[in-house]
This record gives structure tokens, sequence and C-alpha cells, in this order.
């Protein structure tokens, strides 16, 4: 079984960090993967990153920005990447814009995550329908996850399609918002959240974007099975370097 | 064959929607809408009536005598540069805002990099009484401080993008974020052919006007519809778009696009994205791309900062693609010396985008028959302090 499918199976709310690869330096890759999973972190998202990346606020730009002035490409980070299941054992999803992806070929860019032991993929501005039609047999080939987004617009319609083309969990972003706001959650997120978890789907839900606390993730995870945590991570690796992980992490459980 | 868009918003392979999944609600309401509204007539019947009385349209198809007459073949310019604030843009925004106003949104935003798009959108927002945000690059609000100005005189925000390379690619990031954050009152005028699905059609539709009426005027003047050639020039391509419309299924009508050289296609300091770009994804449309070998997007560069774009239209890249269109580019200094030649022999001064258009009369060869058209997409006012600079007058 797929690692995603086996940790949402567990009877723990997941807790999922996303860090921009290649940053704050270029080599602290493994070192950030194998602390967070030895502070008890769940999943997580390694970014890929991107010159132009659309849905994400200024923290994540700055460290993408960073990380590509390091010197990070897709064949950089795959060779990072290439012994990371000998020390790692939790799911790790790459997320990443898709013309990145495109110029390494989709079947090449699946086949190598396949190689290494990526569990899934998140790429924010690959929409279902065209995944539906044209990626997911390669997906499915390398047994990769390909994991799709809703937000308080989605329609029940629109939220139900993405169900039945998932396998693995969606990512509820949390608000109308890029990355990195702060704003916290009021009665307008927590009915939004009690809406989709009244859905019943068959995919779990993971709630990303604006959670940035304990308070955050403990009201995410409320309603949801887990929280991912980007910005807020991504602040205090700018500001701690990589060698107080473990304090972040038990700041938020 | 058909060089138009395609029901699922495609050109050939060109095109689509690649959007996050926050923009899906607000691309589809504009995808089931935009046909339905833009057909109504009394949409129509608004919309002609801005045209006319506000823009200042039909502009004139004027024969350019001592033009055609040196370079031995009929020259006549589309005078774009005539339109209310300067430039073929405010066709589209009349369109767009009306359609804003249908879709029930009072909140416009638009990105722009040399200033005319935020210009013809700061002019429509004031004309209906609408609150209007443009995102423009940080480098660029310093290069183009004339348009910064006349913004804030019509009433508009001007916020600079202060991301990536600080220019029009990061300002339209900038617009796509707030629209992100915005989804609800807000609705997003983008400047040219780019942009998801229905954007290229769309904008495409709105400045279909111009080759509409070369069609009538030239008929008029030659006793034809057609001409023999018709040239613009092509950053993200909207005036092209507009000026090929009407003619893109017929092939007796040669079309030429004219892009950025820069300082020269291999210089590295180029936007000739034909020529050194390849297939991607920028801004939720699957187009030619400047990029590098991994994928990430480039800095193009232009001394006119409405060429200087990383991509160009789906719309476009088909053309070139099927060699629909030839695709010519030329250098800055070509267009420069051409911005000079044209004032002193027609009395007209071009946007320094346009004069890339017009450069063509020295690449390529015409015969004393032909019937050419340009586009002069705009005036030159804008451009007056890098003519200063570069002529030193």
């Amino acid at each position: 079984m797929n690692r995603i499918n086996q940790k949402l199976q567990e009877d723990k709310k997941i807790l999922s960090i996303y860090f921009s690869a290649g940053y704050p330096n270029l080599n602290d890759t493994l070192q950030i993967i194998q602390d967070l999973e030895k502070n008890g972190v769940d999943m997580i998202e390694i970014g890929l990153p991107f010159s132009d990346p659309l849905a994400d606020g200024p923290t994540i730009q700055a460290s993408s920005t960073q990380a590509l002035q390091n010197g990070m490409t897709t064949q950089v980070l795959f060779d990072q990447l290439i012994a990371i299941r000998k020390t790692v054992s939790i799911p790790l999803v790459i997320m990443g814009y898709f013309n990145p992806i495109l110029q390494y070929g989709v079947e090449s860019f699946c086949q190598k995550c396949a190689e290494i032991g990526i569990d899934g993929l998140i790429i924010p501005d690959l929409p279902v329908d065209v995944y539906a039609e044209e990626f997911k047999a390669t997906f499915e080939k390398y047994g990769l996850k390909n994991i799709f987004l809703i937000t308080p617009q989605t329609s029940d319609e629109r939220i139900r399609f993405i169900d039945s083309v998932s396998d693995g969990f969606i990512y509820m972003v949390s608000s109308a918002s890029v990355t990195g706001s702060s704003a916290g959650f009021g009665s307008v997120q927590e009915n939004y959240f009690k809406r989709i978890a009244d859905m019943n789907l068959k995919n779990s839900q993971i709630i990303g974007f604006g959670i940035n606390n304990a308070e955050t993730f403990n009201q995410a995870t409320q309603f949801a099975k887990g929280a991912i945590i980007g910005s807020a991570f991504i602040k205090h690796l700018t500001e701690n370097g990589v060698d107080s992980i473990g304090k972040f992490v038990k700041s938020i459980r | 064959m058909s060089y138009n868009v395609n029901e699922k918003g495609y050109y050939g392979e060109f095109g689509g929607a690649y959007i996050p999944e926050m923009l899906y609600p607000n691309i589809e309401e504009l995808r089931q809408q935009y046909l339905k509204i833009t057909a109504e007539p009394e949409f129509q019947a608004e919309f002609d009536a801005l045209l006319k009385d506000y823009i200042g349209r039909p502009t004139p198809l004027y024969f350019a005598a001592r033009l055609s007459e040196k370079y031995n073949t009929k020259i006549y310019l589309k005078r774009e540069d005539l339109c209310h604030t300067g430039a073929h843009k405010v066709n589209n925004t009349i369109g767009q805002i009306l359609l804003a106003k249908r879709l029930g949104k009072n909140r416009i935003i638009a990105e722009t990099g040399a200033g005319q798009h935020g210009v013809a959108t700061a002019t429509v927002c004031a004309l209906m009484g609408l609150q209007c945000i443009v995102y423009m690059g940080e480098i660029d609000i310093k290069r183009q401080a004339p348009n910064v100005a006349r913004m804030k005189m019509l009433g508009a925000e001007v916020r600079p993008a202060l991301s990536g390379s600080r220019t029009l690619k990061d300002a339209t990031n900038e617009a796509i974020r707030d629209w992100i954050n915005n989804p609800v009152d807000t609705y997003y005028i983008i400047g040219s052919v780019v942009g998801p699905h229905p954007y290229p059609d769309m904008v495409a539709r709105f400045q279909s006007v111009i080759s509409k009426e070369i069609k009538e005027q030239l008929l008029e003047k030659e006793g034809r519809e057609n001409p023999d050639y018709v040239i613009a020039c092509v950053g993200g391509g909207s005036n092209a778009a507009g000026a090929y419309y009407h003619f893109l299924d017929n092939e007796n009508v040669k079309i030429i696009a004219v892009e950025a050289a820069g300082l020269g296609v291999d210089s590295g300091e180029s936007a000739a994205t034909s020529a050194l770009g390849k297939i991607g994804v920028i801004h939720g449309s699957k187009t030619l791309l400047m990029q590098s070998p991994d994928g990430q997007i480039t800095e193009p560069y232009s001394i006119s900062a409405g060429l200087d774009y990383p991509g160009v239209g789906p719309m476009h890249a088909n053309l070139f693609a099927t060699g629909r269109a030839e695709f010519i580019s030329i250098t800055d200094d070509q267009a420069m010396q051409f911005g000079l030649q044209l004032s002193q022999l027609e009395g007209i001064i071009p946007a320094i985008e346009s004069a890339h258009a017009f450069a063509v009369l020295e690449e390529k060869k015409f015969k004393p028959t032909d019937i050419v058209v340009i586009n002069l997409s705009g005036r030159g006012d804008k451009d007056l302090n890098t003519y200063i600079d570069y002529f030193k007058l």
C-alpha cells in the first residue's frame, strides 16, 4: 500500500510540513526531511521551486527565489533524494508547478519519483480535468497519488468530481488566499470545514494555507484528518536555520 | 483548417486553462458567460456606441503615400494610435468592463508593463465609476512615470509588484494572486491575448474590430476587402490578434508577426519568443515561452516595454507552429531608426512597439502591386523619453 494511504489509516491527526527544497541552503534538503521525521512529523511536502509561483504568498515566493539562486533544479533535487528511503519512512510528496515538470517530461518525472520513493504530487496549476484526461494513467503506472486542492468557492459538484478522481487525500485550502496568510480562522472557515466534513467524502481531507501555530492546527484538525504548515515553517528556517526544527514541531503539537 | 480557438479553448496544441483551483470558479463563470453576454443586443449596442463616441472609432485606414513610394509598394496604416488613450488597448478594456459590470463585479484589477493597458483600464473604470487597482513592476513604475501619473489622475491605485524581476510578468503574477485573494467581488481585466481560456479568445474578439474595419475601409479604397499582407508587432499579441482576426482563415492574406529581438536574437537580451521559446505553461496558458532548460521562466528584454514579455498568446504560438504566419524579429536599433523615419516621412511618431512592425519594410521586399496593411497600434508620446535618450534630442 502507498505510504500516504497507510498513514491516513493511523488513528491520529496528521501534521504535514512544507518546505522549499534548496532553502535556506542548497544542500539542507536531507537534514530538513530527516529532522522533521525524527521530531514526529507525519508527512512532508518537498517544494520544487519555480520562478513564478502563482498560488504562493511572499514567504514561499522568497524562499523559492533563494532556492533557485542557490542552484536548485529538478535534477539536483532528484540527486539529493536518491537515497532518501534508506533513512526516511514517512510519506513524501513533491509540490511543484507544472512547467518544470513538463520540461522534465511528465513520464520521466513520474518514473524518477517512483524510483526515489516519492508517494504523491501536488501540482497546483495542473487542473483536475487535464489530469484526468491526459496524465492519470501515467501517475497510476508509477504508483503516484496526485493531490488536488479545493477551496471555499469550490462547488459541491466539483468537490464530488475531485473526490472521485483522487485516491489519497484532498488538500483543503482554508480560505480564499495565497499561502502565508495569518488572519486565523473565524466562523466562516469553521462553517466551511464543517460543510466539507459533512459531505462524507471517500478521501480524507487535510487543511492547508493559514495554519501557523498550535491554535490553528487544532482548529483545523477538529474537522479534518490533518493540517499542512508551509510559510510558518519557512519563516522559522529563515530566522533559526536548520538546527532547531524540533523546537518548531513541538510548538505545534 | 481553422486558426481560431476550438471549443476546449485551444489553438492547435496551445492554450487551455492551467490555473490553480482557487481561480476555477471565476474562470469557469467567465467561460460560460462571455459568449452569451457579448452576443446580447444591449451589450453590443453599448460596446459599439462607446467605440464610436468615446474611443473615436472607426480609426482611419490611411494610405501612406511617401512611405509607399520609398518602399515601392502600397502601404496602408491602420491608425490605432488615434484611439482615445493613444493605443488599441482601450478596445479591449471597454469590452471587459461592460462584461465585468454584467457579472456584478465592482472591483477591477489589471496588470501593466509600459502602463498603456493600465491607463486604458483606469480610464474605463473612471468612466464606469468602479474601483481600479493596477499592478505594475517596481522597475516599470520607475521607467514609465508619466503613465503612472495618468493612472493616478484617473483615480486608480497603482500597486508595485516587488517579486521576481519586478516587471510585466511579475505584475501579472501579483494580479493573479490578488484575484485568488478576492474571488467574489473582483474582475481581472487582462490586457493581452494571454492567460487562461477564455481570455485569449475574449480579448481577440474585442480587438477584432481592427480587422473588421480594415476590410470595410479597404473595400471602399481599393475595391477589395483583403490585403496581400497584414503586419503587426507581437508582445503578448493583442493588437496583432485584432489585426489578423478576420483574415486568419483566408490564406490569401499573408500574416507577418514582428517580435522584438532586443539587442539581437542570440544576444541574451531579447524578447523574440518564437525564436527562443519552447512550449510551456505561463500565466495559465500552454504556449511558447522563454525559459531555462529546467523550466524556469526567463527574463526577456526589449527597449519597448510593451513587447517585453517572455511568452506569446496561444493564437500566435499556433500561427507560428503551423507556419500560417511569418515571424520576423526586429532589433531595438532597427525599431528606433524606423520610429524616426516614420516621423519624418509621414508626420507620425509611433509607439516603439509599432515601430517594430514598420521595420519589416527594411527586411522584406514587397511587390509594387501588393497591398500591405501595417497596424499602427499606438502613438509615441509615451516613448518620448526613450526617443530623447536614444537620439540625444
